[in-house]
């Protein structure tokens, strides 16, 4: 039956052909534009949301040495790749400092040791990717809010930056150095510490020795790893492409707690 | 629409008696508006929520998951020389699916992504797009589903329409109306006038069981607001356990569509399309014996 074949065919690519340019369409759409920005008051909705709920002190829930993942898969940066970095490992991080600056009243430059002679906490905690993967690991290192509170804010102090050693994409303008951001809320929660210590060992480096960030009500890209500067700021708009973190530069929500 | 109330000479086109044909009220303003607009979220949550599972089209059941634990399901692909398999993996089932699932074209060469650009939003890799227009939308499913929710039990309409009569439960009934359905075998009459034990029951099982599923599974794959609620991935069996879940879960949901909108082409397209667009729907008179 030819005539039914064809009127088949038709209907088909009729179905298909319309299926397409609806997808075409919401990919116009996607990049950019005045419904792209309309979807982007999602996120803002999203963090009142969530600290609503939270409160400031609501805690990641901490799981026990039996919940441990066998294999905690790393992810982003597995080696950074410059000559500073391979010095600085090369010599146990011992010429490694962390530079603490921008709105503070003491300026610091931190030591692994000295870091390690704050008062430790260290939680088992759930990793979630972006991706949708999920890995539990121990973490020991010292409360955030407690070098703040050391560095001692200036007023107008609003977010926190942290600069890494990594380059996660190679770029002539260096915007593909990795960079992370979170506010004075996440800052000061109990459970936002810089790590030291994986799993009851020194932090490994495809894990971001020899210090990274624990920010456990946030996804694992604002997780910062290699850290190298804590930076305080009232505005992160001027930092490579504004939006406050590598991923978040490439599209990512700034609020990564969902 | 300018439709009679009583309409009784358009249904006589191929029948020489034309039956007598009342437009009842069925579907209320508020149960329309959040019909369409639940079709709305749900086709962009699915189709952003396939972008999403690309970035890792694996599923775990436990506290923790990852490329190095095992994964009950998987969409994948494999090099087989130059040439690139596509696969779908579930338990010790694997099927090849080269072309649709695991390596698909992308740009006119077969590429190696889950589920095909036809069927993702956007149609590129594109993560963090995928997700903002999944959030956008799950918002906006959320406020739907509370307003739906509110009405169905303010205005009575759960327990109304929704809540099967005893006559209808009675495994004779139940049993009648599975043979009447393989028959596509539709109520006409009076008995037209209620949703049968069925369609209650799906209806039923998607508003309160499927679709609050989804949102509940959801919210559990975020960390923030599982420090805001620790018992979510408790009660799911973890977060990648959720995340499975709202998988499975969307996938019952695309199979309730799939039959739902069989039926309502199968008993009366126009009927069944006006009902929920103006909210009238023809019941006819005519005898309901063959």
């Amino acid at each position: 039956m030819t005539l039914d074949n064809s009127r088949r065919r038709f209907l088909r690519s009729l179905a298909l052909g319309g299926s397409a340019l609806a997808l075409a369409s919401c990919d116009r759409l996607a990049q950019g534009g005045s419904f792209d920005a309309l979807l982007r008051e999602t996120e803002k909705l999203t963090l009142r949301a969530q600290r609503a709920l939270q409160g400031r002190h609501a805690l990641a829930k901490e799981y026990t040495e039996a919940d441990l993942s066998p294999v905690f898969r790393a992810n982003g940066t597995q080696m950074p790749d410059s000559d500073e970095y391979a010095s600085l490992l090369e010599n146990h991080f011992a010429d490694w400092r962390l530079k603490v600056d921008g709105l503070v009243q003491h300026p610091q430059s931190i030591s692994l040791d000295e870091l390690k002679r704050f008062a430790p906490r260290t939680q088992i905690t759930r990793h979630d990717c972006v991706e949708g993967w999920s890995a539990i690991g121990k973490w020991q290192g010292v409360p955030l809010g407690r070098i703040l509170d050391v560095a001692g804010l200036k007023p107008g102090a609003r977010y926190v930056v942290f600069h890494c050693a990594d380059e996660l994409e190679q770029t002539l303008d260096g915007s593909g150095r990795y960079y992370e951001s979170i506010d004075l809320v996440d800052a000061y929660h109990p459970q936002t510490i810089l790590a030291y210590g994986m799993n009851g060992k020194d932090l490994p480096v495809a894990h971001g020795a020899p210090l990274r960030l624990r920010v456990e009500r946030q996804l694992g890209y604002k997780q910062a790893k290699y850290l190298m500067r804590i930076e305080v700021v009232d505005s992160f708009a001027a930092f490579f492409g504004g939006k406050g973190g590598y991923w978040e530069d490439r599209g990512y929500e700034w609020y990564g707690g969902i | 629409m300018t439709t009679p109330v009583l309409a009784g000479a358009d249904a006589g086109n191929d029948t020489p008696v034309a039956p007598r044909r009342r437009l009842i009220r069925r579907h209320s303003l508020v149960v329309r508006l959040t019909h369409w607009l639940n079709v709305t979220c749900l086709s962009f949550l699915l189709l952003s929520g396939l972008q999403i599972f690309n970035a890792h089209p694996r599923l775990y059941w436990g506290q923790y998951g990852a490329d190095a634990d095992h994964a009950f399901f998987e969409i994948g692909n494999r090099a087989d020389g130059d040439t690139l398999h596509g696969f779908l993996r579930a338990g010790p089932l694997r099927i090849d699916t080269t072309g649709v699932l695991g390596v698909s074209n992308e740009d006119g060469s077969p590429t190696a992504r889950a589920f095909p650009t036809w069927i993702t939003i956007p149609s590129y890799h594109d993560l963090g797009a995928g997700r903002r227009w999944h959030f956008f939308f799950a918002w906006l499913l959320f406020f739907n589903g509370l307003i739906y929710l509110g009405h169905g039990i303010l205005r009575g309409h759960f327990r109304r329409d929704l809540l099967p009569d005893r006559d209808q439960l009675s495994p004779r009934h139940l049993w009648r109306e599975i043979v009447d359905h393989a028959r596509l075998r539709f109520a006409h009459g009076e008995e037209a006038r209620r949703y049968n034990a069925l369609q209650k029951l799906s209806y039923m099982a998607v508003a309160f069981v499927l679709l609050p599923l989804m949102v509940l599974t959801g919210l559990t794959m975020s960390p923030g607001v599982d420090a805001a609620f620790p018992f979510l991935p408790g009660l799911f069996g973890g977060r990648p356990s959720a995340r499975s879940i709202h998988f499975v879960t969307a996938s019952l949901l695309v199979a309730f569509v799939v039959v739902h909108v069989a039926m309502v082409i199968l008993s009366g397209l126009w009927n069944n399309l006006r009902s929920m667009i103006t909210g009238r729907y023809a019941i006819s008179d005519e005898d309901t014996s063959p």
